[in-house]
């Protein structure tokens, strides 16, 4: 028997240092570059300097920040309100299509986000977009670009999202006591009310665990925002991004990654909490 | 109030699948510019995917990276779901909730973390980085469907194995494997979209000595568009829909999505 | 022949003692049940049997070999588990020549003996069924076939009638009792079901508390069972407070009533309960005269079912039911007072 308890944390070693080396090692080294302090010589060494977080405490990133949390708020609230009634729909479907809609989604949710900018660009451009179709019916006189501009962001940033909401909502849905409704029903509340009294409330923790995972989500969008934004709409991704690759300042895109893993953690951390008191 | 519904239900498809049709519409463009409605009707495009050297390579990479980080994903998730399970072991159970933890995470954390990892021991733009990466990145995938399909063999199955004679490697070449490995190719299957589709990690990892199809879709952009992109864009989808196909075909999509039996 | 023996055994898990210092001894080829409430410790000790747990004192033998320490693909035993435990990956053929297939025998060989034991369970021509597509019935069939693919020197059973339907169940009674007795395998079930543990046992085992209570055939512990517990257990049976009044007599409600020589080692004066079998008890008519060796009580309850009678009669504060053919009928209605007949054959006195 003890023989056996060692042979299985021996086959667990290699798994420990796939883990160990390529998750934890950098995931520290995020941390330690972001207090790093620099040489003369343009780089940097370890040490203990917060210069790089003073750095975001100027109004541009602080700015940046809040506009990152403002635009994913308002994300995750589109996105879901759209995905929801679907989702509750796609679990009355027969099981075929609701397979096929599973399918479709799945496809669309691991489509690159790349794909999907482009697009949407395509979509809201002169050339080819939904303007041309405006044109044909005699709404508008002559086709425009709809790029760059906020609305076109948001547009982009909810058809991304609304896949992940559809999945995250489906396995509440689908386990919702379906003679919940029945007796909602028998009661005489009608088919909206039930919805809203019944349906809803019982769904609630999938509500917010969803809205908050698409908050973290659009976090971490980069393409969206740089290809049909301006430069007032990057978010925090986009100038992490923009650090690391195209200025090379590593300590500073560490911090700002801080920033954005703290700012993630508090999120998920406060809608959990502030969730979990009321229920 | 069914009127209501069909109305919603229509809208929302056509939200959800009206810009993939127009991105199909604009690939089969026979001009050189991106136009919608199309003019004139061609295969061109796609042609070019494979024929022009850089947008195969860039294809066959991706292809390459794919494969390769979803199969090393899957080694790594298996001991650890497996192990998980059988025996509760507690190491087992925190290496898990580890091993899930970089997909939570904003990307472009790990993307820098990987990027600062691998500058920092001197080994930059390797394809085997990128492929350790979304290895490691995807963890969650497998390790959470393994885990399903580990968590619906019954306990009994293997005590009854082991009264017909089983030992332990023979209960779980006969019994655990065959029950678990639609739900490990489910895993598999995942990661392997996920790291097709995948740009930021990719991009901070070898983003300028390989590149793969959404980097140079990127790369493209900048240089005003070519209908390749469209093209590219349905092939993608095509894949992408393949795949899952085959994964509710030989697995319990529902159920792996969260759905009760 | 001794065959299956457990000696000492006690198995705690952590600080709960499921099988407490368990000693039992059967011949080969016997059909053992052990009978229980849940929680008693008898599928535990059908673990230990097989080797899916280990005693924590104790030594399990069968024959001349010591099978503790054992581990369990090495014992030669065949168990039916109570969700029948049949691999959903596999077809009724595959399942019950796994342990064939896992010792790699060729596959004409395995789809033989698979056919040759589908006849003995009486499923000729399944072999290619999905599992999925069987009925329960027909699952327990397959479990049985499957378990006994080797010639298992034990065979075990935990509840195996309880995923099945109360008709089907009775019927399986008594196949698997005649297989049993064909095959000529000792074998081991678990149930909490007292008619089946009747049915089929030649050896019947009352747990309760994670200790043995009483062994013995079922007839030994239906007419005399050791205390209170037992005989709730296995049938009905009425239980009257009474007092022993001389060595072969007992004080009940203010009558003297004989109860042969089953007292045991109780003294004149212990307080005892006075046990009866509903279908030994007999209600006389209130204008009867000089009943023997009877108490008194009122009817509060008639129920006629045709082929029995059972009538309901409070003495003093208790219940005693009596079960009557209809030509012992003795025409009472519910209020009437009436004589309760216990003959003292009928009567045994067990540990308030």
């Amino acid at each position: 028997m003890q023989s056996s308890a060692l042979s299985r944390y021996i086959g667990l070693i290699p798994s420990s240092v796939m883990i160990g080396a390529f998750f934890v090692i950098p995931f520290v080294l995020i941390l330690l570059t972001s207090v790093s302090t620099p040489t003369d010589d343009g780089g940097y060494a370890t040490g203990f300097d917060l210069q790089h977080f003073e750095r975001f405490l100027t109004w541009f990133y602080i700015e940046r920040a809040l506009f990152s949390a403002g635009l994913c708020a308002l994300i995750a609230v589109l996105s879901l309100l759209i995905a929801y009634p679907f989702t509750y729909f796609l679990t009355t479907f027969p099981p075929r299509s609701q397979t096929f809609w599973l399918i479709y989604i799945l496809a669309q949710l691991s489509l690159s986000e790349v794909l999907i900018a482009f697009s949407w660009q395509i979509l809201l451009s002169r050339t080819a977009g939904v303007a041309n179709i405006l044109v044909w019916i005699g709404v508008i006189e002559k086709s425009f670009a709809m790029t760059p501009s906020a609305g076109a962001v948001v547009a982009a940033l909810v058809y991304l999202t609304v896949p992940f909401s559809v999945l995250l909502l489906f396995p509440a849905l689908s386990r919702l006591d379906k003679s919940l409704i029945e007796a909602s029903r028998t009661l005489g509340a009608s088919p909206l009310r039930t919805f809203f009294t019944v349906i809803i409330p019982v769904t609630r923790p999938a509500i917010i665990s969803g809205g908050v995972t698409v908050f973290v989500l659009t976090l971490g969008a980069i393409i969206v925002p740089q290809v049909l934004g301006k430069p007032e709409h990057w978010t925090l991704s986009v100038l992490i991004t923009d650090q690391a690759i195209f200025n090379f300042n590593m300590p500073f895109a560490s911090a700002l990654a801080v920033v954005l893993l703290v700012l993630s953690a508090t999120v998920i951390w406060l809608v959990t909490k502030f969730s979990g008191k009321k229920t | 109030m069914r009127a209501l519904r069909s109305i919603y239900l229509a809208l929302f498809a056509l939200y959800l699948i009206g810009p993939i049709l127009v991105i199909a519409a604009v690939s089969f463009n026979a001009k050189k510019f991106l136009a919608f409605p199309p003019r004139g009707f061609s295969f061109r495009w796609y042609a070019e995917v494979f024929v022009a050297n850089d947008w195969f390579t860039a294809l066959k990479n991706s292809l390459f990276i794919a494969f390769a980080s979803a199969s090393l994903s899957v080694l790594i998730a298996m001991p650890v779901a497996y192990f998980a399970w059988r025996y509760g072991l507690r190491y087992a159970k925190a290496l898990l909730a580890l091993g899930v933890a970089p997909f939570i995470l904003p990307p472009v954390i790990m993307a820098l973390a990987f990027l600062l990892f691998f500058t920092g021991i001197g080994l930059n733009g390797l394809m085997i980085n990128v492929i350790i990466a979304h290895a490691v990145f995807l963890l969650a995938l497998p390790l959470v469907t393994i885990s399903l399909g580990l968590e619906s063999v019954d306990h009994a199955l293997i005590e009854a194995s082991q009264t017909m004679g089983a030992s332990n490697a023979v209960v779980f070449r006969t019994v655990i494997l065959p029950i678990a490995a639609p739900f490990a190719f489910a895993g598999f299957a995942f990661c392997f979209v996920l790291s097709l589709n995948e740009y930021i990690i990719a991009l901070m990892t070898v983003g300028f000595s390989v590149e793969t199809l959404p980097i140079k879709i990127f790369n493209a952009l900048r240089y005003g568009y070519t209908p390749v992109i469209a093209s590219i864009a349905v092939i993608f989808m095509v894949i992408n829909i393949v795949i899952f196909a085959l994964i509710a075909r030989f697995s319990n999509l529902a159920r792996i999505l969260g759905a009760m039996e | 022949m001794p065959g299956l023996s457990i000696e000492n055994v006690t198995k705690k898990f952590g600080t709960v003692t499921a099988v407490k210092d368990v000693n039992l001894q059967f011949n080969t080829g016997e059909m053992i049940c052990f009978l229980g409430p849940s929680g008693c410790g008898k599928t535990t000790l059908l673990r230990m049997i097989a080797g899916l747990d280990e005693p924590t004192q104790g030594t399990i033998r069968f024959e001349d070999q010591d099978l503790t320490g054992v581990p369990v693909h090495q014992r030669n035993i065949g168990m039916v588990f109570q969700s029948f435990a049949l691999f959903p990956h596999l077809n009724v053929g595959e399942n019950i020549s796994y342990a064939m297939r896992i010792r790699g025998h060729s596959r004409s060989e395995c789809e033989d003996r698979a056919r040759q034991l589908l006849d003995m369970v009486h499923l000729p021509g399944l072999e290619d069924r999905k599992i999925s597509q069987l009925s329960g019935g027909q699952r327990q069939r397959v479990a049985i076939a499957r378990a006994l693919a080797l010639n298992p020197q034990v065979f075990l059973l935990d509840e195996p009638m309880s995923a099945l339907d109360a008709n089907l169940r009775e019927v399986m009674q008594i196949e698997l009792r005649k297989l049993q007795q064909e095959l000529g395998i000792t074998t081991v079930v678990v149930t909490h079901d007292q008619t089946e543990a009747m049915t089929m046992a030649d050896q019947i085992v009352v747990m309760g508390k994670a200790q043995v209570l009483q062994t013995g055939t079922p007839m030994e512990i239906y007419k005399t069972p050791v205390d209170k517990f037992v005989a709730g257990f296995i049938g009905t049976s009425n239980l009257l407070p009474a007092k022993m009044s001389g060595p072969d007599s007992v004080h009940v409600n203010g009558a003297v009533l004989n109860v042969g020589g089953n007292t045991g080692h109780f003294a004149q004066g212990d307080d005892v309960l006075l046990m009866t079998r509903p279908e030994e008890v007999f209600v006389h008519h209130p204008s009867d005269v000089d009943v023997a060796n009877s108490v008194t009580g009122t009817v509060t309850f008639v129920r006629d079912i045709g082929a029995t009678i059972e009538i309901l009669v409070d003495c003093a504060g208790h219940e005693v039911i009596s079960v009557l053919t209809p030509k012992d009928w003795p025409n009472v209605k519910v209020g009437d007072q009436v004589h309760v007949e216990m003959p003292a054959a009928a009567c045994s006195v067990l540990a308030v």
